[in-house]
Parts: structure tokens; sequence; C-alpha cells
């Protein structure tokens, strides 16, 4: 017979539970919602932006630039892009188990760069090349951020310590789906058109000197919007999370409840029969 | 004639998308007007002031710190770094951000990067510019 005061204590704790499970959901959905609109903000720039890209590296001397010319890969860059945080299901280990899949199978020498404390601590114990790690990127990320993350890969690229470098970022879709992808960031592969898409234009400079503007712009682009999807993912995978450990404690409240009950109920039972036996032990004896 | 829609996004929002009858940049190579029926052009711009006129109505102003410009016969896009029109430009923060720049200018501490600090100077002198305080 399990204790009542027992039961009362845990269903109390649950309870405290509740109210944090509770509170991270709710400041998930904020966060979710805030980021959410940065992420759509930013699309109308983004699909400019690679539009005009794609229309640009139709010039054949494209090639030259080195942001877009491949060259023989002697070491892959791969950028893993996790929460610092856990309590958001399965997102971080989804994220990480996929870049422990690629790197595994991965058969020229690889390099790792982990954008959140997860994937970092993760690697960190693990026998691959960590070539840096940031942790505690704000929760909204902003272009500055992503600024400063783009040129440090471009920085890789172009003093060739990493010959290809590749994104690995959940792609947000709503707060209850993201997909996780491993995307090419370098050496950069443009855009294609649609046939009505390719017009002659005046290009005023000519169009290489133009590519060399827009092309570090496109990478800071591409990596704010990794950014931006991936801490939607996370944002939205929390809330998940965090609704179900609330609903789940509601079910286990209900449970105990139950069990408080009952065990209520067989104290008064046996108390009731006590005091009848006594009562009939006593009238036996007058 | 036919207006042109007129577009301005930056990286963190889209500032606006009005009709309007022209619009004058400041392109890498000089200011450039565009009118309605433009041959499709493709532009750097530094930084500057964009004004265009509404259709039937006011010239605008906003201030722009470089990026690039598409026009075509009845559209054009400006994909700015940063871009404020002039109802929202902070005077007083570009009034001390064109003292810091051309006091760092005047006084070359050493490691001092040029290039930015100019550039700085230059935006903070398009916003002022483009408020009508300069």
């Amino acid at each position: 017979m399990p204790n009542i005061r027992d039961i009362k204590r845990r269903i109390q704790a649950i309870g405290n539970i509740q109210h944090v499970t509770r509170a991270m959901e709710m400041v998930a959905a904020s966060k979710l919602r805030r980021v959410q609109s940065q992420l759509w903000a930013a699309r109308p720039y983004a699909y400019k932006i690679a539009e005009v890209v794609g229309r640009l590296a139709q010039a054949p001397q494209v090639r030259k630039i080195p942001l877009v010319a491949p060259r023989e890969v002697k070491r892959v860059g791969y950028v893993l892009f996790t929460g610092d945080r856990g309590l958001a299901g399965a997102y971080n280990t989804n994220l990480i188990s996929l870049a422990a899949d690629r790197l595994n199978t991965e058969e020229r020498p690889v390099a790792l760069i982990a954008v959140g404390g997860k994937g970092a601590r993760y690697f960190m114990k693990r026998p691959v090349e960590l070539l840096k790690y940031y942790e505690s990127l704000t929760d909204e990320p902003d272009l500055f951020q992503a600024r400063e993350l783009a040129r440090q890969l471009m920085g890789y690229y172009l003093d060739r310590s990493l010959d290809e470098i590749n994104l690995i970022y959940p792609r947000f879709h709503s707060a209850l789906r993201h997909d996780n992808e491993v995307v090419r960031f370098l050496p950069l592969v443009t855009p294609t058109l649609r046939p009505a898409e390719a017009i002659d234009y005046i290009y005023e400079p000519e169009p290489k000197s133009m590519l060399e503007i827009i092309l570090p712009r496109y990478c800071e682009m591409r990596v704010f919007q990794a950014l931006l999807e991936a801490k939607a993912s996370e944002h939205g995978a929390r809330m998940v999370a965090m609704e179900s450990a609330t609903s789940n404690a509601d079910e286990v409240i209900d449970q105990l409840t139950l069990s408080f009950n009952k065990a209520r109920q067989a104290a008064i039972t046996k108390e009731i029969v006590e005091i009848a036996t006594s009562a009939e032990a006593l009238k036996a004896r007058s | 004639m036919s207006p042109v829609i007129f577009e301005v996004v930056t990286p963190e929002r889209k500032i606006l998308r009005e009709e309007v009858e022209n619009v004058i940049a400041p392109g890498t190579e000089g200011y450039l007007g565009v009118l309605p029926g433009h041959t499709p052009l493709l532009t750097t711009l530094k930084p500057g002031v964009v004004s265009y006129r509404r259709v039937g109505g006011e010239t605008e102003k906003l201030a722009c710190s470089g990026g690039f410009m598409e026009a075509g016969p009845g559209r054009v896009v400006i994909l700015g770094d940063t871009a404020e029109p002039a109802p929202e430009i902070d005077i007083e923060r570009a009034r001390r951000a064109r003292q810091r720049a051309e006091q760092r200018l005047r006084e070359r501490p050493p490691g001092l990067d040029v290039a930015r600090a100019e550039a700085a100077l230059l935006r903070s002198l398009a916003r002022l510019k483009a408020a009508g305080a300069d």
C-alpha cells in the first residue's frame, strides 16, 4: 500500500515540473514567432539575390572567380548547425547523427565546424578534426553574426584550408516539421535560371567585377538563412517537446490522483472496520 | 506612361513596394535615373540617396548604404545592404557617426581601417542628406 503522503508529495513535484515545461513551451513559442518572421522577411532578398547571381553566372569569365571555381578537393569541411541546449526532443540528436553518418561515409579527409554547443561537445570527444566551434549564438540570429560566420568560412575556402564546404542544417517547414539537409556551400553552385529569366542585360560594371562584390553577399545571405532556419526549427522542436511533456505530466498526475484517492479510501475503510470491530468487541464483553 | 513597380529589399526586411514614375539611384559609376520602359540593367550602388516619385505624388527619399539595382521595363528592384526611408532616419545618430568617422580619418590612429572609416562616413552622409539635415 503506497503511503498517502508520498503520493501527495509526488503529485506536487510533478505539478512543479509541469509549470516549468509549460513556461518553456511558451517561451519557445514566442521565440519561434520572432525567428519565423525574420525568416519570412529575409526571403524576398534571398530569392532576388539568387536570381541575380544566377543571371550573372551565365557569363563565361565566372569560372575563374575563386568562390565559384571548383578545384581538386584535398579536404572537405562540414558545418554543423545545432542548438546550445537540449530539451528540444530529437532535434540535436538527429542533426548530430546525420553529421556522424556523413563523416563516416566521407572518403576524403574531413574537418568539422560546429555552430552550436551540442554538436561541438559531441564531436570534441571523437576522433574528428574540429576546425572551429561556436557556442551561445543568440536565439534570434542577426545579420552581423551571419556575416562573421560567412567571412570565416569564405576565409577557410580562399586560404585553401578547405576545398569544399557543406552545410548541415534543418530546413524549416513548420513548428512540427523540419528536414535535415546537407547542402553544398562552397564552391558556389550558381542557381539555374528558367529560360524566361535569361534576358540580355546591361551590366555596370562588367559581370566579373560585379560578381566579386555580389558573391560574398550571397554567401552571407546563405549563412544567414541557414542560421535562421536552424533556430526556427530548434524553437519549433522545443515547443513541441515541451507541449508533450506538459500533457504527459497531466497524465501522470491523473494516475497519481487516482491511486491517492484509492489509498485514502482504503485508509478510511480500514478505520471504519477497526471502529466497528472494537465496538462489537466491547458489546460482546458487556 | 505606365508606371514602374519599385521595390526595395534588404536582408532584414522588405522596405517598400510602390508604383512610381521615376527612380534616381547612386550607381557606382554615377547617379542614374530610371524611367518606365528602361532596358534591362544591373548595376552596383554606392552609399547615397535614392529618390523616387510616387505616381501622381511627391518625391520621396531614402538612404541606402550600397547594394545592387536591377532595372527592367516595368520593374526596378534595389537590393540594399541597409535602406531607410527618410522619416525613419535617426538624425542625431547619423550626426554622431559622421563626427566619429571624420575624427578617425583626421587623426589616423595606428591600425585604422581606412576603407571602413570612409564607408562609415559615406553612409552617415547619405543618411543626413536623405533626411534633409546636412
